[in-house]
This record gives C-alpha cells, sequence and structure tokens, in this order.
C-alpha cells in the first residue's frame, strides 16, 4: 500500500521535473517575447532589443524596470513597467511608454486579476479609458480620478481600478523623472 | 453498456453542474463571459478524459486504502503538465485560460469521475464518459456565462449587443447564484418533459 503510493508519487514527480525542464526555455523566451510586445505597443518603432538588459529601481512595495527604445542611435524613449497593489484583486502590472520630455505614449495592462466586466475595461481595446492618457504630460495632467479632483476619467463603477491604475502610472513617472 | 448513452447522460440527466452539482466554485467564479466559460470547460474536459484515462488503466494496481491520494497526485501531475506545456508552446491561450488552469486540480468532478466511474470501468467506458461530462459542464458553462454576459455587459461572447452598462448585478458573485439558479429550473424542466 505504500510502496504503491510511493510509485505513483515517484512517478509524477520524475514526470513534472522532465516536463518541467523541457518547458523551461520555451517559457521563458515566451515571456520575453510577450514583454517586448507590450514595450512595442506602448513605444513603437524601435530596433534595438529594450528588454535584453533594463534598469531597475526599487522603490516600497516591489521594483520598477525602464526599458530603452531606441532607432538607431536615437532615444525614442522609455517603457516602465510599473505595478499597484491596491487594485481591486490586488496587485496588477502596467507598462508605460514615456517620450524622452516625459510625454505619456501609451499605456498597456501586462498582467491582472481584476473583476472581468468591469475592472478589466482598463485594458486597451476594452474601453476608452487608456486613450485619455495618450500625449498627456504627467506635469499638466493629473493623474487622479475625478472625485479626487484629478484629470481622470475612472471607469464606471470601478473606481478603486482606476484609483489603481493612476496609482501605477505616476510611480512610474516619478521614478522616472528621479533617475534622470 | 451503451455508450451513447453513456456519453449523452453528461448533457442533461447527470450534467455536473445542474444535476450532479458538483464543480460550483469554478463555475460560479469564472462565469462572467461566454468565452470564460468556454475555455474553461475545454481546459476541464481535457483533463478529465486524461484522468479518467490513467485512472482506469491502473485501478487494479493501486489498493483501495489509498486509492483517494492516489488519483488526487494523478490529476495534479496533468494539470500541471498541462499548465506547463500551454505556456511554453502557446502562450496566446495560455494567457486567455492561464488563471483557470490550476483551479481545475481543485474541481471536485474530475475525482468524482474519477471515484465514481473509472475506477470500476473499463478504459474505453472512462473516455466516453469523461468527454461526455466534460462537454455537459462545458455546455452548462458557457451557457451560464452567455446569460450574464448578457444581462450583466449586454454583450454575446464579446460582441456588444445593446449599448450601455448593463446589470451591474449579474457581473458580481450574487448575479452568479440567481442566474444559476433559474437555469437549473429551466435543466429541471427539459428533463421533466423528456421523461
Amino acid at each position: 500500500m505504500v510502496a504503491t503510493l510511493f510509485v505513483v508519487t515517484l512517478v509524477s514527480a520524475a514526470l513534472l521535473g522532465s516536463v518541467y525542464e523541457l518547458t523551461k526555455e520555451p517559457i521563458r523566451l515566451a515571456e520575453l517575447k510577450k514583454k517586448n510586445e507590450a514595450i512595442l505597443l506602448v513605444v513603437p518603432g524601435f530596433d534595438n532589443v529594450p528588454s535584453e538588459k533594463p534598469d531597475t529601481v526599487t522603490v516600497e512595495g516591489g521594483e520598477l524596470y525602464f526599458y530603452t527604445a531606441k532607432k538607431g542611435d536615437e532615444v525614442l524613449g522609455t517603457a516602465v513597467e510599473t505595478f499597484t497593489n491596491n487594485g481591486f484583486s490586488g496587485e496588477f502590472k502596467l507598462m508605460v511608454g514615456f517620450a524622452p520630455d516625459g510625454t505619456i505614449i501609451d499605456i498597456a495592462v501586462i498582467k491582472h486579476a481584476e473583476t472581468p466586466g468591469l475592472g478589466d475595461k482598463m485594458e486597451k481595446g476594452k474601453s476608452d479609458f487608456s486613450v485619455q492618457f495618450m500625449g498627456q504630460h504627467p506635469d499638466n495632467f493629473n493623474l487622479a480620478v475625478m472625485k479626487d479632483r484629478g484629470d481622470v476619467d475612472a471607469i464606471t463603477a470601478s473606481t478603486i481600478s482606476s484609483r489603481a491604475y493612476c496609482e501605477a502610472v505616476q510611480r512610474a513617472y516619478d521614478a522616472l523623472s528621479q533617475l534622470k | 453498456m451503451n455508450q451513447w448513452k453513456n456519453f449523452s447522460k453528461g448533457f442533461i440527466k447527470e450534467n455536473a453542474v445542474f444535476a450532479l452539482f458538483l464543480g460550483l466554485c469554478p463555475t460560479l467564479g469564472v462565469t462572467t463571459t461566454a468565452i470564460n466559460g468556454l475555455g474553461m470547460g475545454l481546459a476541464t474536459t481535457f483533463v478529465l478524459v486524461m484522468s479518467n484515462l490513467v485512472v482506469s488503466l491502473v485501478k487494479n494496481v493501486i489498493p483501495d486504502k489509498v486509492r483517494i491520494p492516489a488519483f488526487i497526485v494523478i490529476i495534479a501531475t496533468f494539470v500541471t503538465v498541462v499548465e506547463l506545456v500551454m505556456k511554453g508552446y502557446v502562450p496566446s491561450l495560455f494567457d486567455a485560460l492561464g488563471l483557470f488552469i490550476p483551479l481545475i486540480v481543485v474541481n471536485c468532478l474530475v475525482l468524482g469521475r474519477a471515484e465514481a466511474f473509472a475506477s470500476k470501468n473499463t478504459i474505453w467506458s472512462s473516455l466516453v464518459d469523461g468527454a461526455g461530462m466534460g462537454l455537459g459542464f462545458t455546455m452548462a458553462l458557457t451557457v451560464l456565462g452567455a446569460v450574464r454576459e448578457l444581462l450583466g455587459s449586454g454583450a454575446f461572447f464579446g460582441m456588444k449587443l445593446i449599448s450601455g452598462d448593463g446589470l451591474l448585478l449579474f457581473i458580481l458573485p450574487p448575479g452568479a447564484f440567481i442566474a444559476l439558479g433559474y437555469l437549473i429550473v429551466l435543466a429541471n424542466m427539459i428533463k421533466e418533459k423528456t421523461s
């Protein structure tokens, strides 16, 4: 009886171990590709591989990653991988593209667990929420929802998600201006 | 055993959601849209078929006293293999379903079929049972997802049919219980008519 259970777990463990080894490299490549696609979305037109060596800044609660997008020698902008822990379902991650002067080019959601049909409207294409940030400069665009006297039109019935989104973008901009 | 009867029982007569009330946690949790329901259903079907196959293969060598832990290990192994392979080779599918895949392990439907059916029946019958139960589960989740999506966001499979925000309640958990309750009534009416 004990021996049978032992054999079952042994076979399972061996199977899992080999599948893990086999899929490790494809998973890493797939994640890298996904990251590159997210960067391409928020700072289009580069021809280097920004995800190769990101700059890292540690802030309270987590880490921010900076990916510099270049075309030839010209810097097109910086994609900042930022986060918030105050989403409706906890953490979510955004990729924010800044032009060299600090203007927001575009924002993409990398990973989130917000309510489908409500908070997930922050994703590009699901609503026009992210469009209002495009081309704005955080210095003269108050990154807070209108309820908090900011300039951001929140998603209906998803004020918490909208607030967290603004907080993540603000965090990215703060770290970026400190880095300069 | 009549294999057609074995296959079709999963749709209405012994439907996992509407008649057996198994696997209700993922049922209520992920069915905010029809496409989520369909994805969760198909992923569960795959695991159900595979675990039924393996359990009926090894049923004679596993002693009765340790069968439950052995089945759980087999199911969890399958789910993890599916997750890793999907992550590495079809990342776009993983993006859509990734969230639900670990949830399959705790779906009592999978363990329920391993215990109640696959451990007592032939390989072929267990395969058919897994497919029938899985597709019945998929149907239930898709219908529930479609109802909630239609009422909650005025859309069907992501296509916006009615403009506006819809009834917020149906996106939130209470809406899942309400919609499921009425669907069970409907399923029982169909069952009574056919029998």
